[in-house]
């Protein structure tokens, strides 16, 4: 029975958070945001206490139950399990655990968060691991489907969505991931959460002290093995009668297994864990350097006008150099966003405009930045702002966007389609929401001179438009250059 | 529509009749008057599918049949319109559109070097020459628009080319294309360069047979142009006019009133050639209580086969064109004018007041003729002004975001412009340079219209 709540549980957070990532309508943010909220490490980093104190309470009451239910990486890994114990059953054993790996882990962790070192920190976050598999290769899948139908239908209910190769390494990363932790997850059950995960370390140090737990009555035991047979946690000794309770999850498959009823989930004093001897290590880490930013440059073909009909060449925009990344309205500082981010990729996934996508430098790797060749940071979109559990982007209003500068726009004369053609160009100045662009004469003293947009970094709250609608290609003769400090006009 | 396929599928059946009378008189001599079946207009309900009726041009003694074709709608081998697509025309599709014409009747076709991106002389040169040469008329058009091309030498050049690609050694209607944007243009294509003497000269050399203009614009051009016939300056053996019963009284835009036009040359006597006799399509797709008006009177007929039918009703027009891509169209335009039943008085007059309520929609007099493209910014004019026009007259152009209809006008306009028209190639990417401005035949300012389209689709993404 209590295996059976935890399981429909836990499949009711890992659809609602897997909908989160695949659902680009935006529509199911309403209903499961919290579900992202209630992630222990990004409620951390949003100093949600409210959160992190139901989940240490939670886990001083019933045990490790975020690792079963809430967790999505968790929970994932049992689905995969899953799958293994049907090809082989019975498959899994009493292994000791590996308390300096897991320390050592955790570690690493809390190191390079105080270092900064946030690439570390991301890739070994576990919400993050899951989100970015999602994001990397689910969703794109689920795009691909979409686009799919709307191609065979004319509703205006389905429509195609673009589906773009963002940032090599975060696919590599995420691919890495996945291969890794399933693997680990179909030979060895919940070998990541319990020697590598962070937060399975800090829960798992907890609910050593829990009130409720797993206990064997050894007058029932007739010491089949059965219950650690399937242990995913590997966590029962059964002849010692000890259970590690730093590794069991809660998951309660152990007690309908016993064919004898000698295990029980209620209220026992702690039976101490056998120390063992570190064994093998066999959880690796990878890192993905690589990274590639994919460029297709169209050659253009510049026609004057002969004959009638067809389209010209549109080239396709290339990313400028920009000294200073941009992070969306709501990151507050680039700072803010690198001390909070895990690079879950939640808030590229919900932007609706192309705008971001994952960094691709060392220092802020799978990390979100703005760019727009694809599109700008459109007035009435504030959804990044309202996806993020971790408080690296705070929720905003489209009246607060507004006056949020995230960077200034920089003319570049040479690029200028007056300076270059000759003629007229309303483009950034049309586009710009805050008049921070104006246009003025080229040569003051000829009164048919054409006209060259000015900036006024005053106004100016670093959109993108004028660097989106910017008719010069490849490179925009505006140009957006990030603040690294938003600044409040 | 689906009241068009009904249309289509009833018309279908009553066909096959049809085409074997009419292909009975195929081919028959159709230069020759005494042979042309000439207007009957006696009223016929219901109605007997007869055979092509035709115009007598008294100044070659050519009989035209009063549907031509206009070739500047190609199909393309993806499926659409050549002006509306970039891939190839499609030349078997095009052979097959051809002999059905020749098959039915159809014997005028009309091309220029410009249309298709330069395509369609070439494609109607091999569908032609398959038959023989004194079986149609043969209407191509001097189109020295661009600025390379004004010369008396590239002039020429491109009269030879046409010759070429159209495989024949005369042509029978020969048109200055579309003069009438102003007074400078008129003289810098074809006055001052010697190119009407040159093309006057070639007349007597029999490689013209007829020599005309196609107008639109300022009027002031036309009067020009028809003074210098009543002084004897220039002999116009036809003159191609935008005519319609939407342009007859009350034209969209800066449009010019085509009884205007008609009148002056019914008074010389000057055979009218129509253009636009469909607005490019828009008389086609009404909205929907304008066509339950029409379909009340003939429920069989197609909304189209009114235009069609009010641009035939005076005698002093030769032949009305039209860009037939699909054989749907072809065989409906057939059947209208199998014979022509020329609308009464009192259909004109019901047409001008449907005109009126037409002019009441705020759609943009676009005729999808492709003359403005390609922008050099790469906007596709034509697709966003035809689903701006499609939203309005499908009523999902939502007036305020109080509107309760508002939420689904707004998807529809939505969606369907991201579907129809790529989003680089939308109306927000207009940089407004004007480069189009003196092409379009219509007079649209674009660059207006694409701020005004851009302005309202950014309320509609602004307010969910």
């Amino acid at each position: 029975m209590l295996k059976i709540i935890r399981r429909v549980l836990a499949a009711i957070f890992l659809l609602g958070i897997t909908l989160l990532f695949l659902d680009f309508t935006g529509a199911s943010y309403a209903w499961f945001s919290w579900m992202a909220r209630l992630q222990f490490f990004p409620a951390v980093l949003s100093g949600s206490l409210v959160v992190v104190a139901a989940i240490i309470l939670l886990t001083l009451l019933f045990g490790r139950l975020y690792c079963s239910i809430i967790c999505p990486l968790g929970v994932w890994q049992d689905g995969i399990a899953l799958i293994g114990k049907k090809v082989r059953r019975n498959r899994y054993r009493w292994s000791p655990a590996k308390t300096c790996l897991r320390w050592a882990s955790l570690g690493l962790f809390i190191l390079a968060f105080i270092l900064g070192i946030s690439l570390v920190v991301c890739i070994l976050a576990p919400y993050s691991s899951y989100g970015r598999m999602v994001a990397s290769i689910l969703t794109p899948a689920v795009r691909y489907v979409n686009n799919l139908i709307a191609s065979a239908t004319d509703s205006s209910l389905v429509y195609h969505r673009d589906v773009w190769f963002k940032t090599g390494a975060v696919f590599f990363i995420s691919l890495g991931s996945l291969i890794l932790i399933g693997t680990l997850a179909w030979r060895n059950g919940r070998t990541w959460c319990n020697t590598v995960c962070p937060v399975g370390t800090v829960l798992g140090f907890l609910s050593r002290f829990s009130l409720l737990k797993i206990s064997i009555d050894t007058d029932k035991c007739v010491n089949c093995g059965l219950c650690a047979r399937n242990c995913k946690a590997g966590c029962i000794d059964f002849k010692n009668h000890a259970i590690d309770y730093s590794r069991c999850v809660a998951c309660m498959d152990c007690i309908g297994k016993c064919s004898t009823h000698a295990i029980s989930y209620g209220t026992v004093r702690p039976v101490k864990a056998r120390k063992a001897e570190s064994g093998s290590t066999d959880a690796g880490r990878r890192s993905f350097m690589t990274a590639t930013a994919v460029i297709a440059t169209a050659t253009a073909l510049e026609a004057k006008k002969k004959v009638d009909g067809g389209l010209a060449v549109i080239e396709d925009k290339k990313i400028p150099a920009r000294s200073c990344g941009i992070v969306p309205p709501g990151a507050e500082s680039i700072k803010n966003v690198s001390r909070h981010c895990t690079a879950c990729q939640l808030c590229i996934t919900a932007c609706p405009n192309q705008v971001l996508r994952p960094s691709a430098s060392v220092d802020s790797l799978m990390q979100p930045r703005s760019s727009f060749e694809r599109g700008y940071c459109r007035p009435e979109c504030t959804r990044c702002s309202h996806v993020c559990p971790t408080g690296a982007i705070r929720p905003i209003t489209p009246a607060e966007k507004t006056t949020i500068s995230v960077g200034h726009a920089v003319w570049i004369r040479d690029n200028c389609i007056p300076v270059t053609e000759g003629h007229n160009c309303t483009a950034c100045e049309r586009h710009c929401p805050t008049e921070a662009i104006t246009r003025v004469p080229l040569d003051p003293s000829d009164p048919q001179s054409v006209l060259v947009p000015v900036v006024d970094p005053s106004r100016c709250i670093g959109c993108g438009a004028c660097e989106y609608y910017c008719p010069a290609r490849p490179l925009a003769a505006m140009y957006i250059e990030g603040n690294s400090r938003h600044i409040t006009l | 529509m689906k009241s068009n396929e009904i249309t289509r599928r009833s018309f279908l059946k009553s066909l096959g009749a049809g085409s074997v009378v009419a292909a009975g008189s195929l081919m028959t001599g159709c230069r020759r008057a005494a042979e042309a079946v000439e207007d009957s207009h006696k009223s016929s309900s219901p109605r007997p599918a007869g055979s092509m009726t035709y115009r007598l041009n008294h100044n070659s003694g050519d009989s035209v049949s009063i549907l031509g074709y206009g070739m500047m709608r190609l199909p393309t081998v993806k499926g659409g319109s050549a002006r509306d697509d970039s891939s190839e025309i499609d030349q078997e599709a095009v052979n097959e559109l051809v002999d059905y014409a020749l098959e039915h009747g159809v014997n005028y076709f009309d091309t220029s070097p410009v249309y298709c991106k330069g395509l369609s002389e070439r494609a109607t040169g091999i569908a032609l020459s398959r038959h023989p040469r004194d079986s149609y008329f043969i209407a191509t058009k001097l189109s020295n628009f661009s600025p390379s091309t004004r010369s008396r030498e590239e002039s020429q050049k491109m009269f030879e080319e046409s010759l070429r690609e159209l495989q024949t050694d005369y042509v029978d209607y020969l048109l200055l294309h579309s003069v009438g944007s102003s007074m400078d243009d008129l003289r810098e294509r074809f006055l001052d360069n010697g190119m009407l003497q040159w093309l006057q000269e070639q007349k007597e050399k029999g490689r013209i047979r007829n020599l005309g203009f196609s107008f639109h614009g300022d009027p002031a051009v036309y009067d020009y142009l028809l003074q210098m016939h009543d002084r004897g300056e220039a002999h116009w053996d036809f003159v191609q006019i935008q005519h319609n019963y939407s342009d007859w009284l009350n034209p969209a835009g800066n449009g010019k009133r085509s009884e205007y036009l008609y009148t002056e040359l019914e008074r010389r006597n000057i055979p009218a050639v129509v253009m636009e006799p469909l607005l490019g399509g828009r008389l086609a797709k009404l909205p929907k209580h304008i066509m339950q008006t029409l379909k009340t009177q003939r429920p069989d007929d197609s909304v189209a086969s009114w235009a069609f039918r009010f641009a035939g009703t005076h005698p002093g027009i030769l032949t009305v064109l039209s860009g037939m891509t699909y054989m749907e169209h072809l065989q409906d335009n057939i059947l209208t004018y199998s014979p022509l039943d020329p609308c009464t008085e009192e259909e004109q007059q019901m047409l001008f007041h449907m005109a009126e309520l037409l002019s009441a929609y705020p759609s943009i007099p676009c005729t999808r003729c492709q003359y403005c493209m390609p922008c050099p910014y790469g906007l596709d004019i034509p697709s966003i002004f035809a689903h701006y026009n499609t939203c309005v007259n499908e009523g999902n152009i939502a007036a305020s975001a109080s509107d309760p209809d508002y939420a689904r006008a707004r998807r529809e306009f939505l969606v369907g412009y991201d579907r129809s028209v790529p989003r680089l190639r939308q109306a927000s990417h207009c940089i407004g340079c004007g480069e189009c401005l003196p092409h379009c035949p219509q007079q649209i300012d674009i660059p207006a219209q694409m701020v005004r389209i851009d302005t309202y689709v950014e309320s509609l993404k602004q307010n969910a």
